[in-house]
């Protein structure tokens, strides 16, 4: 970065358009030294802010009732069983965890007392060790009180592969003792630099230890609390319908003041997501929509009725649409499997073509015309929190010049218009799930691929099909028997450690793992490896902050994966309706605060 | 009748048998996985995905989950939803009464059609009147329900704003105010699936009814002198009830299918949106169970319109 | 149960042989059918869209994924009589495009339906005993499988399956045509049946049998043709039930891929535009909508065309 690039981008922090501290954390990405980097951090106040949600309701109840729309119901209310995010939100009515993130990925204490840190020595100095100090007023909703003994209980319920938890990864390589009756402390057996996975966010919620100890490991199914929550967060049980409805009630011993504004909430499930949005924004039947997977125009014109109930609030998140390049063979079969890891891409392994495909992705186009405000267009893999998002990435779209470069690279164009080199024919197989807007994509970047002389044919996949743990099933996206693919991934947690484990090379997936390997790309990067290993052990967060841009750039650059867009949550909320979002946590991991204004 | 009954319930039995292998191997030939939401999110290790599909027993033999299911179904365990960790039977009876609720009031809005518009078609067959009833059940019978049902959404949820259009089960009132709310909530689904069912019945009754008003008994009964409404009501209506009752019966299970589409659009939490659900899920249990139901229910209804059908036509002999 | 065939059980056609006032039974159908006035006017529709469907791509000559965000959800105008859709693609291709799949689906899976129906209920009527019994007990079964809800399973369990194996546009096609066709031959195999049992027994047939016509020759040539009359009837009643079928499962998600836009499928991807583009949604439930009507009319005026009882 010159000078002038330096000028302008403290321009951009003057007029606002970037943060102070998005600004120092690019400063880092550009390999600032470190002690210079965390001066100017500590300057710019990079501790955790508190996350301030303005309340304004001045005693409890009284706001009538909440109902929330989804258009998948919840199917069970046990959080250490959920499936997938319409579980979590559902056990998120009636359970907390220890602490929730926050939109801009700092943690907030929920049955906390406050959130550990290395001045009072909360978190270890070694980092092998966090001390969680917990609030002393709480009760569960039959009145028992809650202690460290429901804490450990967790972690001994759900590391217990018999219990078949799905929260089993926050909790099996951590061991967790009782320090006094409202202390806990989570061991690690190595220095871990990110402390704050278990007992946190959508997969921390706590369950009472004395309904569910009978019932831990291969009875687990058995307790009757699963279908019947007791917990300590703000609404109680009042019915359950599995993927129809969960109502509850105020929870009238809250041990939070004020709080919560409605005395009842119900969670209706079904449907689709348009006709969900519809009953927000254009008939306000309901309070909130979850989860607006819906083409932007639409929501754009229901917003902007001028009869509108409601609007729509973009939160954001680290999930990511990208094309994926097969670093491996998907056309012939070694040792039993289509894209061995041992292989190599007989097109792929062209630096240039995978640098001219990276030239024909229009992302812009993808935004402008297919996800709006929904899909932002991205060079980076990472893209929030925002101390992680690389600077030093561009990206273009540009026929001419991914042309240009497969002519110098020595594809000539073959008398149909489709170059070929050494008897290759420049032909490839784009696959994705079904979903109109991926359809839509794919079309899309098949049109300038047709324009650069790449015979490109299009395969959509249903969801369950594609996104199955299925071995026996080569069409999944693990199995990767294409050349390329195109789907979100998911960044769960503000910390991007197990979101970039999928670039490494022993996470490769193939058939000696059964496919279950996280690395579907098959790239294979000693730097990368190197990289990652340094960040797991590496203890100041600035150092670390940047090994994690290294990666990006890393996969980004090569590239492994074309970023697309990436991917804000989208809520439709009712216009008076005041609600914290968070993309790192669950929609309801702060449903204490939500409060109609009047 | 005892005998017949007892012969047509052992003809019944390989039948219920042959559906459940039929729909039991259907499902375990399919690709799909119940736990894929697991698979996409990076957090959950992939060997938990593996260990539930060992403790479900998916990783065992066709035949063996087969005669396990079998075994289980014999001792009233309908099986255990994956998607929901409970029985299946709790499902599906929490579903039961909003699903007769609405088919229910569905079918007596289509015989509230049916019948009158039919009989009387009938009785003046060719006039006006017949044309018109006869078209426009036409009309009725071509227009899919998913498109009724959007249109009724646009028109009188969105537009007009006078009937929401996300039906709740439990609308947390009661009395009055709980019949004025269930009325709104339940007249678009049920008005579209009556609605389509009617135009299809009045078809039939409309035929049932001429097939006898021709008969000789009937003018007969016109040369006696007795009134034209009697003539009909009593007569004639009677008499050509009994191919309507019976295919009303018949057509129970298609109503019951055929209400999926409806109960996605309108959200009903009925049996068919429980069975669209487990399937999107991948939740073989709950398919296979709801599946099975509506197989029990088709041959249940079955034996209803062969008895009824005996019962009004004192001329069939069961045999 | 069995006394409720759609059509007359006996369907006597005239006998075969003549003399000088011969009128051919085709020709005779012919005359009471033109009386029908809604069944012509549905028949000449039924012959105008079919027309349509299979001459129109030849002279609207606009590809069915051409994309244009330009023209998005426009309405009808002279460059798009249709409208385009939310990418820009031309309506009225997609409509022509959508017609040849639609319609195909409900010939083919009336065929299905037709064939194994007319197989299964020929060979039970023309033995007795035991094969006759397993015969009606396999329809009895069929007639019970939930079909609509089995619809769906087979769609959303095999589709990818037999996609991988024949590309997506012909295995959606041919699990479809298969499915639906496999889950409606019952009525036909019963009427059939129906046919049999009352025809063997008739004059003219004992005549060919007592002139030592093998059964098979009793069949094709005396039985079959006579029967057809009911069978013809139901057939228009499953292209219209597979025509609505396929636009159900489309609907659902459950039928052709995005990129293959039949009729049904064309509805589901309207449907979220209806309040703005109403011509999308209109366009293609209006086709689904008045194919199936023109053919219900046709088959009812065929019906009472056929029925020898009814006078006309």
């Amino acid at each position: 970065m010159n000078e002038q690039d330096l000028r302008v981008l403290i321009g951009t922090v003057k007029t606002g358009q970037v943060s102070r501290r998005a600004f120092v954390r690019r400063m880092v990405g550009l390999g600032l030294t470190a002690p210079f980097a965390s001066l100017l951090l500590q300057h710019a106040g990079v501790a955790a802010e508190p996350a301030t949600v303005a309340y304004k309701p001045t005693k409890a109840g009284g706001g009538g009732s909440l109902k929330t729309l989804f258009w998948q119901g919840a199917t069970l209310l046990n959080p250490h069983f959920a499936v997938g995010t319409k579980d979590q939100e559902g056990s998120r009515i009636f359970y907390e965890p220890l602490a929730g993130w926050a939109p801009d990925g700092d943690l907030v204490p929920m049955l906390a007392a406050e959130i550990p840190d290395p001045e009072s020595g909360g978190v270890a100095k070694d980092g092998k060790s966090v001390t969680w100090k917990l609030k002393q007023n709480v009760q569960w909703h039959d009145g028992k009180p809650f202690t460290a003994d429901d804490v450990v209980f967790n972690w001994e319920y759900a590391s217990d592969p018999a219990t078949a938890a799905t929260t089993i990864g926050n909790y099996q390589d951590v061991k967790v003792e009782k320090v006094d009756p409202f202390t806990v402390r989570v061991l690690f057996a190595k220095p871990t630099p990110f402390w704050a996975a278990a007992f946190t966010g959508q997969s921390g919620m706590i369950i009472p230890k004395h309904l569910f100890e009978a019932f831990k490991g291969g009875n687990s199914r058995e307790a009757p609390a699963n279908l019947k929550p007791v917990g300590t967060g703000p609404y109680r049980f009042v019915a359950f319908t599995p993927g129809d409805v969960v109502r509850g009630e105020r929870n009238p011993n809250y041990h939070e003041p004020n709080r919560p504004y409605f005395d009842t909430i119900e969670m209706k499930g079904g449907g689709d997501a348009v006709s969900a949005a519809r009953a927000v924004i254009q008939t306000g039947e309901y309070d909130y929509a979850w989860n607006m997977q819906v083409e932007d125009q639409i929501l754009t014109r229901l917003e902007q009725d001028p009869d509108a109930h409601g609007r729509i609030e973009i939160t954001p998140t680290g999930n990511i649409e990208h094309i994926q390049l097969n670093s491996s063979d998907p056309w012939t079969e070694v040792d039993g499997e289509r894209s061995n890891p041992k292989t190599k891409h007989p097109l792929f392994s062209d630096p240039a073509v995978r640098q001219a495909m990276k030239l024909l992705v229009d992302r812009q186009a993808v935004q402008d015309h297919i996800y709006g405000r929904t899909g932002i267009a991205t060079g980076n893999f990472i893209n929030n929190p925002k101390r992680f998002v690389s600077p030093n990435t561009h990206w273009e779209f540009n026929i001419d010049k991914a042309n240009k470069l497969l002519d110098e690279a020595g594809w000539k164009r073959g008398s149909d218009g489709i170059r070929g080199k050494d008897g290759k024919r420049l032909k490839l197989l784009f696959q994705t799930s079904i979903n109109a807007p991926r359809q839509k994509n794919q079309a899309i970047v098949k049109e300038a691929c047709e324009k650069t002389g790449i015979e490109m044919e299009l395969k959509s996949v249903t969801a369950s099909v594609f996104f199955s743990s299925d071995v026996a099933n080569p069409d999944t996206y693990r199995h990767f028997s294409a050349d390329m693919q195109m789907y979100t991934t998911t960044m769960g947690s503000p910390d991007p450690e197990t979101f970039m484990r999928q670039f490494l090379s022993w996470e490769i997936a193939s058939k000696a793992n059964k496919w279950q390997g996280r690395n579907v790309t098959r790239w294979h990067s000693d730097d990368y490896d190197a990289a990652f290993k340094a960040s797991q052990s590496e203890l100041d967060p600035v150092k670390r902050a940047a090994l994690f841009i290294k990666m990006n750039d890393l996969v980004v650059d090569d590239p492994a994966v074309i970023p697309d867009v990436y991917r804000p949550g989208v809520t439709a909320l009712s216009k008076k309706l005041k609600v914290p979002l968070s993309g790192w946590d669950n929609d309801f991991w702060n449903l204490k605060d939500w409060y109609r204004d009047v | 009748m005892g005998r017949y009954l007892l012969k047509r319930l052992a003809i019944a039995v390989p039948s219920v048998l042959g559906i459940s292998i039929v729909l039991f191997t259907v499902l375990a030939l399919a690709p799909g996985d119940p736990f894929e939401e697991l698979a996409s999110n990076p957090n959950v290790p992939p060997a938990v995905a593996m260990a539930l599909r060992a403790k479900f027993g998916l990783d065992d033999p066709i035949a063996v989950r087969y005669l396990h299911w079998l075994a289980a179904m014999l001792q009233g365990d309908w099986g255990f939803s994956f998607a929901s960790r409970m029985d299946v039977s709790t499902l599906i009876w929490q579903r039961l009464p909003t699903t007769l609720l609405v088919i229910g009031l569905s079918q007596i809005v289509a015989l509230l059609i049916a019948l009158p518009v039919g009989v009387f078609s009938a009785t003046r067959p060719y006039s006006l009147f017949d044309q018109i009833a006869n078209t426009l059940a036409f009309i009725g019978f071509s227009l899919p329900t998913f498109f009724t049902g959007i249109l009724f959404i646009l028109t009188f949820s969105i537009y007009l704003h006078w009937l929401p259009f996300v039906y709740r089960a439990d609308l947390g009132v009661t009395g009055w105010r709980w019949v004025w709310e269930e009325f709104r909530q339940a007249l678009m689904p049920v008005m579209v699936l009556g609605l389509f069912q009617g135009a299809s019945w009045t078809r039939y009754a409309r035929s049932a009814v001429l097939d006898v008003i021709r008969l000789d008994y009937v003018t007969t009964a016109r040369a006696k002198g007795l009134a034209e409404s009697a003539v009909v009501m009593k007569h004639v209506v009677r008499n050509a009830l009994a191919p309507v009752v019976t295919l009303v019966a018949l057509s129970m299970p298609a109503v019951f299918g055929g209400a999926i589409v409806t109960e996605q659009i309108f959200r009903v939490p009925g049996i068919g949106s429980l069975l669209v659900s487990a399937m999107l899920a991948n939740d073989t249990p709950v398919v296979m169970a709801v599946t099975f139901v509506f197989a029990c229910l088709v041959i249940l209804f079955n034996l209803i319109a062969d008895l009824l059908y005996g019962w009004l036509d004192p001329r069939i002999a069961y045999r | 149960m069995a006394g409720l065939t759609l059509a007359s059980p006996t369907a006597d056609a005239p006998p075969l042989g003549g003399h000088a006032r011969y009128v051919s039974p085709s020709r005779e159908t012919w005359r009471r059918f033109r009386r029908h006035r809604l069944a012509v006017a549905g028949a000449l529709l039924l012959v105008l869209m079919v027309l349509a469907v299979a001459l129109g791509p030849l002279v609207w000559r606009v590809p069915i994924d051409d994309i244009d965000f330009a023209a998005q959800l426009a309405g009808p105008s002279w460059s798009h009589p249709l409208g385009t859709d939310d990418l820009g693609q031309d309506l009225l291709a997609r409509m022509l495009y959508g017609g040849r799949i639609s319609l195909s689906v409900g010939l083919a899976a009336m065929a299905v339906a037709l064939v194994v129906g007319t197989v299964v209920g020929a060979i039970a009527g023309v033995s007795r005993g035991s094969v006759d019994m397993a015969l009606m007990w396999l329809t009895d079964l069929f007639l019970s499988l939930p079909a609509l809800p089995l619809l769906l399973l087979i769609m959303y369990l095999f589709r990818d399956t037999l996609t991988a194996l024949v590309g997506p546009q012909l295995g959606v096609f041919v699990l479809i045509v298969a499915v639906i066709g496999g889950l409606r031959w019952m009525q036909v195999a019963r009427l059939v049946r129906a046919q049999f049992l009352s025809l063997r027994e008739k004059e003219f047939v004992e005549a060919a049998r007592a002139l030592g016509a093998t059964t098979w020759r009793q069949v094709m040539r005396h039985i079959l043709p006579n029967s057809l009359g009911p069978v013809i009837v139901a057939a228009t009643v499953e292209v219209a039930a597979a025509i609505i079928n396929e636009a159900t499962l489309s609907f659902l998600g459950l039928g052709f891929p995005p990129d293959t836009p039949s009729w049904g499928r064309i509805l589901y991807d309207a449907k979220d535009n209806l309040d703005v583009a109403p011509h999308w949604a209109l366009v293609a439930g209006g086709a689904i909508f008045f194919t199936v009507l023109s053919i219900n009319f046709a088959g009812d005026g065929l019906r009472d065309a056929l029925d020898p009882r009814k006078v006309m």
